[in-house]
């Protein structure tokens, strides 16, 4: 096992300290996310999770998928997600106790995978791996409108039928027999 | 910061998305846990693709397809559970429990 963590010799430079920074705003503020008691608080929490991962697309060299978080995740899901929950939510008052009985068991199993994951992370020889490569847009576009081109056209499909399942399902019974 | 970092970070997200998933009660914050278990896969997709590239960005385009299809599991999951909340006028996923023999 080798570890690349000593390779480099200058441990402060600027991508180490953006590195952590941006791995604190997603971790602190994913755990933020599933223990705050407001889900309004949990959904902020969620935006600053997907911000901090678009900081560390970018730190990766792909700034079209660090686009892509912002417009998706930060500019749709959110927005949606904040949606409905001011649609289904009535006030903050008396909130309910976030946890399920199962809570405990849920801590056990979240710490096997981590346990798992991260020690098939350290028993990797990951000699192949050097520095990080910029993905640039211009390949990016090519592979998705050449190699890709099929999946990318199922996904509009796919598209197309959430688009219709989600109307069908928002849909209000009274409003189907007024159609009748 | 080399490929371990990112995987670690990854793996930390997937954990708390997973835990949210199981131990929360709330049926849009369950939904918040899978966006999260989401975006950790994209994270380590993201990271690979950029520490061991592939034959012509597989893991960027993955990510991006991922994305796509995220919105429209958020979309139709969201307009469930909406309707969900609409008929049992709770959030709660404990009392949804019909099928209980």
């Amino acid at each position: 096992m080798r570890s690349n963590f000593r390779r480099e010799p200058s441990a402060l430079d600027i991508s180490s300290v953006l590195f952590f920074l941006l791995a604190a705003g997603v971790v602190g503020a994913g755990a933020a996310v599933v223990t705050l008691r407001n889900i309004i608080h949990s959904a902020v929490a969620m935006m600053i999770c997907f911000g901090s991962l678009a900081g560390m697309y970018a730190l990766l060299g792909a700034p079209i998928v660090a686009a892509a978080q912002v417009l998706i995740y930060l500019g749709a899901i959110s927005v949606l997600i904040l949606f409905a929950i001011m649609l289904t939510q009535a006030g903050d008052a008396n909130l309910p106790a976030p946890f399920h009985r199962q809570g405990p068991v849920a801590v056990v199993v979240a710490l096997a995978i981590m346990g798992l994951v991260g020690w098939a992370v350290f028993q990797t020889d990951w000699g192949l791996a050097g520095e990080a490569v910029a993905a640039g847009v211009e390949e990016i576009a090519n592979a998705i409108f050449t190699r890709y081109a099929l999946p990318f056209e199922i996904i509009s499909l796919l598209l197309l039928v959430a688009i219709i399942g989600a109307i069908y399902l928002a849909r209000r019974p009274e409003e189907d027999e007024r159609a009748n | 910061m080399g490929i371990e970092g990112y995987l670690i970070v990854s793996a930390l997200l997937f954990a708390i998305g997973a835990f949210g998933f199981m131990a929360r009660r709330n049926a849009i914050l369950m939904l918040i846990s899978i966006e999260l278990m989401f975006n950790a896969v994209n994270l380590s997709l993201v990271a690979f693709n950029a520490f061991l590239p592939p034959e012509s960005n597989a893991g960027a385009v993955f990510a991006l397809m991922i994305m796509a299809v995220a919105a429209a599991e958020v979309t139709v999951g969201l307009a469930l559970v909406i309707a969900i909340i609409r008929t049992r006028q709770t959030a709660e996923v404990d009392q949804y429990s019909d099928l209980k023999g």
